[in-house]
C-alpha cells in the first residue's frame, strides 16, 4: 500500500533520511519506532511530500507521489488521512467545522457534508459535540475530531504522528482501540510513528526500528521477534545484560505451543538439569502471546535441553562465555 | 467663547476627522493586509516562498515605518496631487495617512499570521488544500483575534496622524486645537477637543478589544 524505496532527506549538511526502504501492506497497522531525531517524523511527512524527499520515491496506493505535479498531489493528499501529535485542529471552527474543512477542499457541496460530517462524528463517538469549539475538548476528544477529519476523504492510508504522545495512558488506549477498529472495519492501513512500546504492543501489526536516518530492522512482529539479536524483541522485553553462559528463551508466535506451556518444568523433569530463572518477561503482542525468559541452566544435559527446547519452536540465545 | 460658538466648530472638526480616518482605515487594510500576508507567506520555508521579494518588502516596510510622519507626509506631495488632484482637503489627506499606515498594519498583522500553529497550516496542507484556500480559511480565520487587535492599534495610530495631517489643509480635530487653542489662545476649546479625541481613542480601543475577545476561542 506504502512503498518507499531509496528515500533520503538532507537539510543543509543535516541528514535526516539515509537511504530508507519500507513497505507498509494493505490493511495493516505499521509502528516506526526510534530515537529523537532518528528522522521518523522526516520519514511520515515525506509519505504525503509535505516534505519533498532529496532522493528516492514514494509510492501510495501505486501510485508514485514524487512524480505528480501540484495540483494531482493535492488531490492524491485528499486520499491520505494524517493525525497530529497537538491535534492540529483550526481554533475558529467548532468540531462540526473542523470535519467539514477537508470536505470544503475536495468540494463537497454543503448539504452532503451536513450529513457526512454527522456520519464521521459519530464513527468516532463524538455525536454530542458537533458545536462544541477544540478548547472546550478534553485531549482525548480533539483527537477524535483529528481522526474524524482525516477520515473524511475516505481515505485508504491514515498517518499518524504521535498521536498519543500528548495523552494519558487511560486516554491513549481509547485511541488506540479506536484505530484498531477503523483498520479492521474499514480496512484502514495505519503508518503510525511512536516511541512508546505500548502503542506497538497494542496494535501493531508489523514495525520498523529507524537510527539516524535508517531503518534497523523491519517485518511483521511475530517475525523481528523470532530473529536472534533482534532489537524490537529487546526494547519490547527489556533484560539485563546477558552474563556469559545465560541463556535466553523467546517465545514468539511461530512457537507450536502455548506461551504459557510449562516448557520449564517439562524440561526440568526430562533431562538432567537445574534451571535458575534470571529475568523475563511475557506479553500479548500483535495477538499472540510472546516474551522472554533469562535462565541458567546448569547439569549434564544442559544441550540436549537446549536442543528440546529450540525443536518446540523456541528461539534460544546462548551468551558466548 | 461660549459653548454655542464651539459646537458647530467641535461638529464638524469631528466630522472631518471621521472622514480621514475612516478612508485611510479602509484603505489601509486593503493595502496592508495582502503586504502583511506576503510578508509571511514570502518567507523560506512559506507558503509561497521568495526570499529575495521578501528582503525587499521588508527593507520598504521598514523605510515606511522610520519615516516620521510629519517628513512623509509632506514627502509625498507629489503623490497626492497625482491621486487626488489636489493637495489640501480631507480626500487629500487621506493620502498621506495611508501610506504612512500602511506599513504600520502590515507589520502587525505579519505578527498576528505568526502566531497560527505551524502545525494547523501543515494539517490543512496534508488535506490537499491549496495556497489561497490556506490564506482564506486558515490563517486569516485562525488570526481574527490578533487581526482585529491590530486593526485597532491601526485606528487610533490613524487618530493621532490625522490631527497632524489636518495641519496641511485637512481640517479635523487636530487642526481645531493649532488654529483655535494655540494660535488664538482659547484654552477651553483646546481642552475640549483634547476631550473629543480621548474619547473617540478610547471608544475605537473598547470596540476592537471587546470584539477581538469575542472571537478568541482558546
Ligand atoms: N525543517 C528542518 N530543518 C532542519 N533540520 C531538520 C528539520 N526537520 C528535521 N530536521 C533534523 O532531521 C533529523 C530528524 O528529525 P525528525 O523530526 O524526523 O526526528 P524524529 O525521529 O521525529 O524525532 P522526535 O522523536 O524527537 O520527534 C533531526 O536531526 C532534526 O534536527
Ligand atoms: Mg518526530
Amino acid at each position: 500500500m506504502i512503498k518507499v524505496s531509496g528515500l533520503r532527506k538532507a537539510y543543509g549538511s543535516v541528514v535526516a533520511l539515509d537511504g530508507v526502504d519500507l513497505h507498509v501492506r494493505k490493511g495493516e497497522i505499521f509502528g516506526v519506532l526510534g530515537q529523537s531525531g532518528a528522522g521518523k517524523s522526516t520519514l511520515l511527512r515525506c509519505v504525503n511530500l509535505l516534505e519533498r524527499p532529496t532522493g528516492g520515491t514514494v509510492t501510495v496506493g501505486g501510485r508514485d507521489l514524487t512524480a505528480l505535479g501540484e495540483g494531482e498531489l493535492r488531490r492524491a493528499r485528499q486520499g491520505i488521512g494524517m493525525i497530529h501529535q497537538h491535534f492540529a485542529l483550526l481554533s475558529s471552527r467548532t468540531v462540526a467545522g473542523n470535519v467539514a474543512f477537508p470536505l470544503e477542499i475536495m468540494g463537497m457541496p454543503r448539504d452532503r457534508r451536513a450529513k457526512r460530517v454527522e456520519e464521521l462524528l459519530e464513527l468516532v463517538g463524538l455525536a454530542g459535540k458537533a458545536g462544541a469549539h477544540p478548547a472546550q475538548l478534553s485531549g482525548g476528544q480533539k483527537q477524535r475530531v483529528g481522526i474524524a477529519r482525516a477520515l473524511a476523504g475516505e481515505p485508504s492510508v491514515l498517518l499518524s504522528d504521535e498521536a498519543t504522545s500528548a495523552l494519558d495512558p487511560g486516554t491513549t488506549q481509547s485511541i488506540l482501540a479506536l484505530l484498531k477498529r477503523l483498520n479492521r472495519e474499514l480496512g484502514l492501513t495505519i503508518l503510525l510513528i511512536t516511541h512508546e512500546m505500548d502503542v506497538i504492543k497494542a496494535i501493531c501489526d508489523s514495525a520498523a526500528i529507524m537510527s539516524e536516518g535508517r531503518i534497523q530492522e523491519a517485518g511483521p512482529i511475530p517475525e523481528l521477534l523470532a530473529t536472534p539479536g533482534s532489537r524490537l524483541t529487546d526494547e519490547l522485553f527489556p533484560l539485563p545484560p546477558a552474563e556469559p553462559g545465560s541463556v535466553t528463551i523467546t517465545f514468539t508466535g511461530s512457537y507450536s505451543g502455548r506461551a504459557d506451556e510449562p516448557v520449564v518444568s517439562q524440561v526440568v523433569r526430562k533431562f538432567d538439569v537445574d534451571v535458575n530463572i534470571l529475568g523475563g518477561a511475557l506479553e500479548d503482542v500483535a495477538g499472540v502471546s510472546a516474551g522472554r525468559l533469562r535462565v541458567r541452566l546448569t547439569g549434564e544435559e544442559s544441550d540436549a535441553a537446549l536442543g528440546y527446547l529450540r525443536d518446540r519452536g523456541l528461539l534460544v540465545e546462548v551468551a558466548s562465555r | 467663547m461660549t459653548w454655542s460658538d464651539m459646537a458647530p466648530l467641535l461638529w464638524e472638526a469631528t466630522g472631518q476627522t471621521a472622514q480621514m480616518v475612516l478612508w485611510s482605515t479602509l484603505f489601509t487594510v486593503l493595502f496592508g493586509l495582502p503586504l502583511g500576508v506576503a510578508l509571511v507567506g514570502a518567507d523560506r520555508d512559506g507558503l509561497f516562498p521568495a526570499p529575495i521579494a521578501r528582503r525587499i518588502l521588508g527593507l520598504v516596510v521598514n523605510v515606511g515605518r522610520s519615516l516620521p510622519f510629519i517628513v512623509l507626509m509632506i514627502a509625498v506631495i507629489p503623490v497626492t496631487r497625482l491621486i487626488t488632484g489636489t493637495t489640501i482637503g480631507t480626500g487629500a489627506a487621506a493620502v498621506p495617512l495611508t501610506i504612512g499606515a500602511v506599513p504600520f498594519f502590515a507589520r502587525l498583522v505579519e505578527t498576528a499570521l505568526r502566531e497560527v500553529g505551524r502545525d494547523v497550516v501543515q494539517a490543512a496542507q496534508a488535506m490537499g488544500a491549496s495556497r489561497v484556500t490556506i490564506v482564506a480559511k486558515v490563517l486569516l480565520p485562525e488570526a481574527l483575534p490578533g487581526l482585529i487587535a491590530a486593526l485597532t492599534v491601526t485606528v487610533v495610530t490613524l487618530i493621532s496622524y490625522s490631527a497632524m495631517a489636518g495641519v496641511i489643509g485637512g481640517g479635523g480635530l487636530g487642526d481645531l486645537a493649532v488654529r483655535y487653542g494655540y494660535q488664538r489662545f482659547e484654552t477651553a476649546l483646546m481642552i475640549v477637543t483634547v476631550v473629543v479625541l480621548v474619547v473617540l481613542v478610547q471608544a475605537v480601543q473598547s470596540i476592537g478589544d471587546a470584539v477581538s475577545r469575542r472571537l478568541t476561542r482558546r
